[in-house]
C-alpha cells in the first residue's frame, strides 16, 4: 500500500510555519498576560500539533476511519482533562448551609508552619504506644 | 496503518495520565510551578524544539522518497533524522546532568532555595517523568528508525510497499508533538508571572 505523495514545498512550508509558531511562543512566554499565558501558549502548540497531524502524519489525505481513530485520541484526553479539572477548579464555589467547603478548596502554599521544638522533642522521645 | 494511529491513540492517554498530575499539581501549587520553570534552560529547550521539529521534517522527506521510489535519498534522510534524534538526547543529557549537579534530582538529596521547595520538587519530578518517558520514546524511535535504514539500504521498500517507513514516520511524528505540548508547558508558560 502506498499513502499520499505531497510536494516538497508543503513539508517546507511546514517547516516553516512551525518554526515560526515556535518562535511567537517563545517570545510570549516573556510576556506577563496574567491568566491568558496558559491557553495562548496551549493554543499555539494546538496550532503545531494540528499542522503535524494534519500534512507531517498525512491525515488529511486519510480514511474518515483514520480520522475518527485520531479525532477519538483527543476526545478521550478532552474527557479525561475535563472531567478532573471540572471536579478540582469548582471546588469551594459552594458551601451547604452550616456545612463547610469540601476538602482542597483551600490551598495554603505559603512556607511550611515554623516546628514546635518543646512539643515535637517529648513526642519524639517517648515510646509509640503502637507497639 | 491503522494498527499504528491505534497504538498512537493509547500513547496519547498514556501521556495524558501524566499530563493530568500536572494540570491539578499545576492550580493547587501556581507559585511553585513558576519557580520551578525559571529552573529549566529555555535555551537548550528550544534548540531541542528546533532540532526535533527539524527530524520530523527529514522523516517526512524520507517517507516521501520511499513512496516515491528514491531508496538513496530516503536512506540520507532516515539517517539525518536519526543524527538530530540523537542530537536531541545528546543536548537532554546535559539538561539532566546540570540538574544533577545542582542536586535537582527529587529524593532525600534534593535541595532548593526558598519556601516552596516540596511543591518544586513535585514540579520537577513531573519534569522528569514527562521529559524522561518522551525521551525513552526517542530512543526506541532511533532504534526503529535504524532498522528502517537498513532495510532501506537493503532495497527493501518500493513505491508499492513502503509501509514500515511510513508506520515509523507516524510514530516519530508523535513522539515530536507530545514535545509540542512538552515544552511550552514545562519551560515556557508560568516564566512570565514569577519575573512580573
Amino acid at each position: 500500500m502506498s499513502g499520499h505523495v505531497a510536494p516538497i514545498r508543503l513539508y517546507i512550508t511546514i517547516f516553516g510555519s512551525l518554526m515560526v509558531f515556535t518562535a511567537i511562543t517563545v517570545a510570549v512566554a516573556f510576556v506577563n498576560l496574567g491568566a491568558l499565558n496558559f491557553p495562548v501558549a496551549l493554543s499555539i502548540a494546538i496550532v503545531k500539533a494540528t499542522l503535524v497531524v494534519l500534512f507531517f502524519m498525512h491525515l488529511k489525505y486519510s480514511s474518515r476511519l483514520t480520522k475518527l481513530v485520531c479525532g477519538s485520541a483527543f476526545f478521550f484526553l478532552f474527557v479525561l482533562f475535563g472531567l478532573t479539572m471540572s471536579d478540582y477548579l469548582s471546588r469551594g464555589w459552594f458551601t451547604a448551609p452550616n456545612g463547610t467547603t469540601s476538602a482542597g478548596s483551600l490551598v495554603n502554599i505559603g512556607p511550611p508552619p515554623p516546628p514546635a521544638p518543646e512539643a515535637a522533642a517529648p513526642a519524639e522521645a517517648s515510646p509509640a504506644p503502637a507497639h | 496503518m491503522l494498527g499504528m494511529w491505534v497504538f498512537l491513540v493509547t500513547e496519547v492517554m498514556f501521556f495524558g495520565g501524566l499530563l493530568t498530575a500536572y494540570l491539578v499539581y499545576r492550580v493547587w501549587y501556581p507559585v511553585a510551578w513558576a519557580e520551578g520553570s525559571l529552573e529549566l534552560d529555555i535555551l537548550m529547550g528550544g534548540f531541542n524544539t528546533v532540532v526535533l521539529i527539524g527530524s520530523s521534517l527529514t522523516m517526512a522527506l524520507a517517507v516521501r522518497s520511499a513512496q516515491t521510489g528514491a531508496p538513496k535519498a530516503t536512506v540520507r534522510w532516515l539517517i539525518l533524522t536519526i543524527l538530530l534524534g540523537l542530537t536531541f538526547l545528546v543536548v537532554k543529557f546535559f539538561e539532566y546532568k546540570h540538574k544533577w549537579d545542582l542536586n535537582h534530582i527529587p529524593g532525600p538529596n534534593f535541595e532548593f532555595e526558598g519556601p516552596h521547595a516540596p511543591q518544586v520538587q513535585i514540579f520537577i519530578s513531573l519534569y522528569f517523568g514527562l521529559t524522561g518517558l518522551h525521551a525513552l520514546h526517542m530512543i526506541i524511535g532511533c532504534g526503529i528508525l535504524g532498522v528502517i535504514t537498513w532495510m532501506a539500504h537493503k532495497r527493501k521498500f518500493s513505491p508499492e510497499w513502503s509501509t514500515p517507513v511510513e508506520l515509523s514516520g507516524l510514530y516519530w511524528h508523535f513522539v515530536d508533538i507530545v514535545w509540542i505540548f512538552l515544552f511550552p508547558l514545562l519551560y515556557l508558560v508560568d516564566r512570565a508571572h514569577q519575573a512580573g
